[in-house]
């Protein structure tokens, strides 16, 4: 059974070992960070003055549209699956997955995709140019050539995500030590089973409403074209019956491992375990029936608006629940602020603030005047950067030391936490102002009202963009350079993962453990 | 659990979810479509009015009272053709069956067919609008230069609620002339059969269908 990995470039090709799979993940997700962040400051660039300086606004509703889909679909969610494909089977003490080659085609398909994406950015047309959104006509009937490739690249994120999803449900209901309860689950697992879900009963809606796309502009329907008796309004109902369950897809997991990494660092145990599992559960059931907040300006009758309105707000009672356990978990703990921690704390921090410009924007009349301005960006910026991406930073901080046996550079780690977090709120807290001073999202030029909140924002992001190369290059030494790391690394790391050797051995819990 | 019965375990929790995300793509691309149109239809939250002629009923006019009916007329933004009411509105007594034209021309050099998508204001109204004639029905096709009056045939229904003074009617013509190629190959036919070199009305052209 003890045997190693397999030697050379068929090791990567033809594993279906969780920990090489995690890894491939991780590093893909890295990659198309960067693309997508290259892309992000080829915006912030153009925006840094008004006027047309470097772009012509045709390439540049390309990079908010690539933006956007890299973002969404390479670099976060592919993380997650990444850290969940590393840290389930250790953390439920199962040998692997449960699908172990579907896991390998998952994976695989991914930089296909990808490829195809960002190869339409050389295609005569030039690359999709509607928004992440994609909001029909302009995505069938106004849009480039490019748009059939653009389809089936999220045919096959879908897929890949889909079989994810079903693996890690598959593992986690099945695969389980021995007195591993649903309950005494880490709260990391529980989040991912409950975003599982969320990705298979939504990722076929993805596919469903591209693949009726690809029939508007190829076979003849309409369903989006209302001189053919369909409805453009249909598009954004079923595209945010999608959407908005993706946005809790790019969130729940960061609930995971913020509630993972604070006790660890309060040296106390989560406050409120079952009230955080049952939010989660909550917070699931809720993003399926609020998809029309994103839509108030339609054209929506006042009933719906009002119902939409208020099960919106609603969001914020499991939300509250959660930030509440965070805070008290932290609350007379023995607290270190080690870089984890400290990316955790800034989570907490300024996902909350997010959280309340999503409160804002969901009182339908005053978002009447906010919809689909820079505040719109702002708070969605505030969400998942501090949301997802930082949520993900500090897993790999925290999990390093375990994937590579190696300890971080702790003075280094901080640096990166200190120029991210100023670079994070200088380039998105004026967004705020610039939003609510009227600023239409996604123009390549704009009111010289505006220049000097977008400059400020420029400049943070340059800052930001500085802060991800070097967590690349901590990442770099760490792993080729660094300490070794001890077994359990953290003074108060609890869970079955810490029980095992660092670096993780190729094939752990080939017997499973006892839990009690 | 032994590796036997996990297998099965994990196999069973495979085909459930198979099934699961089968099913919600169907769900997507078979259900929701006809659901979302059954649901405006049914609460004509976005104005649709029905793409079917009314059979009219005889019934008496309500003399007591009269409404106003506005029409506006306007074009997708790829489409070149002119489009306006002859009137923007008339009074009518409710049970009156009422005649009024559009006027659309196309300017350009080529054959092209429009087809104009209704609209109407208040909700409430849409159940008692009936048209028994309506160009919207059919696609229009129009050669180059030419212009053509388009009927609309209506009747307000007696049982239009009394709060309602006032209806308007909307229509936005859009250019279908790219999935159209068969319909224009048999009106530059007809075109060229006619003895005439006027262009048919489309009463005329139907008609031919």
């Amino acid at each position: 059974m003890a045997h190693g990995p397999a030697k050379g470039l068929s090791r990567w090709l033809f594993t279906t070992n969780h920990k090489d799979i995690g890894t491939m993940y991780l590093w893909f997700s890295f990659l198309m960070f960067f693309l997508g962040g290259l892309f992000a400051l080829v915006i912030r660039a153009e925006l840094f003055q008004p006027g047309l300086q470097i772009v012509e606004p045709a390439f540049f509703n390309q990079m908010t549209t690539l933006h956007g889909l890299i973002m969404v679909f390479g670099a976060v969610m592919p993380a997650f699956v990444g850290l969940a494909n590393w840290m389930l089977p250790m953390m439920i003490g199962a040998p692997d997955m449960a699908l172990p080659r579907m896991n390998n085609w998952s994976f695989w398909i991914l930089p296909f995709a990808f490829a195809a994406l960002v190869s339409t950015l050389f295609m005569e047309g030039g690359a999709p140019d509607f928004g992440w959104t994609f909001y029909a006509p302009l995505s069938t009937t106004y849009a480039p050539p490019s748009v059939t490739l653009f389809i089936f690249s999220v045919h096959i994120m879908g897929a890949s995500s889909i079989m994810g999803a079903i693996n890690i449900i598959a593992t986690i209901l099945n695969m389980r030590a021995p007195g591993m309860t649903l309950m005494k689950m880490p709260l990391f697992v529980w989040t991912w089973l409950i975003t599982a879900y969320l990705l298979i009963a939504v990722m076929p809606v993805l596919a469903g409403v591209v693949t009726m796309m690809l029939m508007d502009i190829h076979f003849g329907t309409s369903f989006f074209d209302a001189a053919g008796g369909g409805d453009p309004v249909l598009f954004q109902h079923i595209f945010w019956f999608f959407g908005h369950p993706e946005v809790y897809i790019m969130i729940l997991p960061a609930f995971g491992i913020v509630s993972a990494i604070i006790p660890t660092f309060a040296r106390k145990p989560l406050f409120g375990y079952s009230s955080m599992v049952y939010a989660t559960a909550s917070i699931a059931f809720l993003s399926f029936i609020v998809w029309a907040h994103h839509m108030f300006t339609v054209g929506m009758p006042l009933a719906g608006e009002l119902i939409f309105m208020y099960a919106t707000m609603l969001i914020a009672v499991p939300t509250g629940v959660k930030v509440f356990n965070w805070v008290t978990t932290m609350w007379r703990g023995a607290m270190t602020f080690e870089t984890p921690m400290l990316f955790s704390i800034a989570f907490v921090i300024l996902f909350t603030i997010g959280g309340f410009s999503g409160l804002m924007l969901a009182i339908a009349p005053a978002d009447f005047q906010y919809h689909d301005t820079y505040f719109v960006v702002a708070h969605f910026h505030y969400v998942l950067v501090p949301g997802a991406i930082f949520s993900i930073t500090a897993a790999v901080y925290y999990w390093l030391p375990k994937w590579c046996g190696r300890m971080y550079d702790e003075a280094m780690g901080r640096v990166h936490f200190w120029i991210a977090f100023i670079g994070l709120n200088v380039t998105f807290f004026p967004m705020h102002f610039s939003g609510l001073a009227g600023m239409p999202r996604r123009i390549p030029d704009y009111n010289p009202l505006w220049a000097d909140w977008n400059m400020i924002s420029s400049v943070g992001a340059f800052l930001f963009g500085a802060a991800q190369v070097l967590f690349l290059y901590i990442v770099i030494r760490t792993i080729i350079g660094g300490k070794k790391a001890s077994d359990e690394v953290w003074e108060a790391s609890h869970g079955l993962e810490w029980t095992v050797a660092s670096p993780a051995p190729y094939h752990t819990f080939s017997t499973p453990p006892e839990v009690k | 659990m032994s590796a036997r019965t996990e297998g099965k375990a994990v196999k069973r929790t495979t085909v459930k979810l198979v099934l699961l995300a089968v099913s919600m793509f169907a769900f997507c691309l078979f259900v929701l479509p006809p659901m979302y149109t059954l649901f405006c239809e049914i609460t004509g939250i976005n104005g649709k009015t029905s793409s079917k002629p009314y059979t009219a009923v005889p019934a008496g006019v309500d003399t007591t009272r009269t409404v106003k009916v506005k029409f506006i007329a306007t074009k997708n933004s790829a489409m070149p053709w002119e489009f306006f009411p002859m009137n923007y509105s008339i009074d009518v007594h409710p049970g009156q069956a009422m005649t009024t034209h559009f006027v659309a021309q196309n300017p350009t050099a080529k054959y092209m067919v429009g087809q104009a998508v209704p609209s109407m204001a208040p909700k409430n109204a849409i159940d008692y609008f009936h048209k028994t004639e309506c160009f919207c029905f059919n696609q229009q096709t129009l050669a180059p230069g030419k212009s053509a009056e388009l009927g609309l045939r209506f009747i307000v229904d007696q049982d239009l609620p009394k709060a309602v003074k006032s209806i308007t009617l909307s229509y936005t013509l859009f250019d279908v002339t790219a999935s159209s190629a068969e319909i224009i190959e048999a009106e530059k036919n007809a075109v060229q059969e006619a003895s005439s070199n006027e262009q048919p009305t489309v009463g005329q052209y139907l008609a031919n269908l």
